[in-house]
């Protein structure tokens, strides 16, 4: 009986500290933001579509080396990169005579991978079938992909959502508009040529 | 002329028109501000984009009931269940004959008048009957079982709590209740009579199936429990007479704890309406702070606890009376 009692006391009190909780937050200012008159101020933290980060050195150069991981890993094959292989300028190994006399195309086949550039010739994501699950910025070995903060893309078109990151990373095209210069032919499954 | 149409005729036609000019008004009223409570509470602005701060969001809401289709289910008993929301109506504005808004805003100045407010209420019980059970659908009809027992437990303490104040004062007659007490404060019973008002605030709460006593239209659990298949004005005249039957709960209570139209400076309906809109926006809070009651919390909180206080608060205030 005495439990029951002091129960009770508890519970209520327990309510009163509810009512004081919701009576503090009604007198509070609204968090909310009218979004067509007025926006948030900071995207911080907002998980946008990805976007290629560039090199510190040149602010046109990605940092990405092209190893295709992201292109692999994601789940809804929304990423397509094609590879650009160069022989270095200078070479890493001592040079072979019989490989230093062939024709610069038969070398770059045979070389060492050491002795090759590898850099993104283009990097496009479709952003229709992508899940934002985070695979390809997590697991990228050069630190290359991150999180744009890129909100207010609306659109009715397909073709809107089809990005050429490479692009938009040295500023051709606007971000979030549409990506002109996509190959419309060019198959989704075969995500890595070489 | 005079003579075919007597006077107390006239008077109450007019009150009854003026009545649920009232009611209809105060529906539009606590529609806006029970959202915009919500949102305040939410952190949210809650009703904004039409008119000037989401002042004419209520209209907007009425016409768009009005404008949908009346549909009654294929296996409804059609008579009942259109009956159902103008019974649960109907006895709106008999209720509010009886309750004096100010000293000289009184339709029906009767000697039992507590007593008419008191039986007329327990007709919304029938009506959400009708409801549950002529819609052929098992929420409605489980609604409706809910709110029988909801109702038909909380009517109890709901007597036992106003007695005492008839003890005290000796009439029935809200009109007497009001001008006995004073313009202060100190002078409502509310101060002779606190563990009463609380008990009537909780049984009113659960009468007018309010959070968190709204089981009977639980909506995550019930879709919408007894008007579930009511479509457009049907389920329009539910709503109002749900604001109603909060307004009628919470006049009562002004006229019984918080004396009426009484109060400090010039006493008249100003008073009674503050008192009746406070006790209306405290009933939101609960809304918006407590989570719903479990069915058998619900039939405990009555039974083991607001009927014997009550009781027990009864027999005291008999006892000192006596004394």
């Amino acid at each position: 009986m005495i439990q029951n009692l002091r129960q009770a006391m508890t519970d209520v009190w327990s309510m009163l500290v509810g009512l004081k909780v919701t009576t503090t937050n009604f007198f509070q200012p609204t968090i909310t933001v009218h979004y067509p008159r007025a926006t948030v101020d900071s995207l911080e933290g907002y998980r946008g579509h990805i976007e290629l980060v560039a090199t510190d050195e040149d602010p046109k150069r990605p940092r990405c080396i092209a190893c295709g991981a992201c292109a692999q890993l994601c789940p809804s094959s929304c990423i397509t990169v094609r590879i650009k292989q160069t022989v270095s300028a200078r070479p890493v190994l001592p040079p072979h005579p019989d490989i230093a006399n062939l024709p610069l195309e038969f070398r770059q086949k045979f070389s060492h991978p050491m002795e090759m550039d590898r850099e993104p010739k283009s990097f496009h994501l479709d952003y229709n079938y992508c899940s934002l699950c985070g695979l390809c910025v997590q697991n990228c070995p050069a630190g290359a992909i991150r999180f744009s903060q890129d909100v207010y893309l609306a659109s009715e078109i397909l073709e809107d959502f089809q990005y050429d990151l490479l692009a938009q990373m040295r500023g051709e095209t606007h971000s979030g508009s549409r990506a002109q210069n996509h190959p419309q032919a060019e198959p989704h499954a075969n995500s890595r040529e070489s | 002329m005079m003579d075919i149409f007597p006077t107390q005729l006239i008077v109450v036609l007019a009150g009854l028109a003026a009545i649920m000019a009232f009611v209809g008004l105060n529906g539009l009223v606590l529609v806006y501000l029970e959202r915009k409570v919500a949102g305040f509470i939410q952190r949210r602005p809650g009703p904004y984009e039409v008119g000037p701060y989401g002042l004419l969001q209520p209209l907007a809401d009425g016409l768009k009931l009005v404008g949908k289709q009346m549909f009654t289910p294929a296996c409804a008993d059609k008579w009942l269940y259109w009956l159902a929301p103008i019974l649960s109506l109907a006895p709106v504005p008999v209720a509010l004959l009886a309750i004096p808004f100010g000293p000289n805003l009184q339709v029906l100045d009767i000697n039992v008048g507590l007593v008419l407010i008191l039986a007329f209420i327990g007709l919304n019980v029938l009506a959400i009957c009708l409801a549950g059970w002529s819609s052929q659908n098992k929420y409605a009809l489980l609604g409706a079982a809910r709110n029988i027992s909801q109702s038909v437990a909380y009517e109890i303490p709901l007597l036992l709590s106003v007695l005492p104040i008839v003890f005290i004062t000796g009439t029935l007659n809200l009109y007497e209740i009001s001008a006995g007490q004073g313009a202060w404060p100190w002078q409502w019973h509310i101060l002779t009579q606190p563990v009463a008002f609380v008990i009537y605030f909780i049984c009113a709460l659960a009468e007018t199936n309010r959070a968190p006593f709204d089981l009977p239209e639980a909506e995550s659990e019930l879709t919408a429990g007894f008007h579930t298949e009511y479509s457009g004005m049907g389920f329009g005249v539910f709503f109002l007479a749900e604001y109603a039957y909060m307004i009628i709960a919470c006049s009562v209570a002004a006229v019984l704890f918080l004396g009426g139209w009484n109060g400090p400076g010039a006493a008249g309906w100003w008073w009674f309406l503050a008192k009746v809109y406070f006790l209306l926006i405290v009933m939101m809070f609960f809304r918006w702070t407590y989570p719903r009651v479990r069915f058998d919390q619900l039939l405990n909180l009555c039974w083991k606890w607001l009927i014997p206080l009550a009781t027990i608060n009864l027999l005291i205030t008999a006892l000192v009376i006596a004394l």
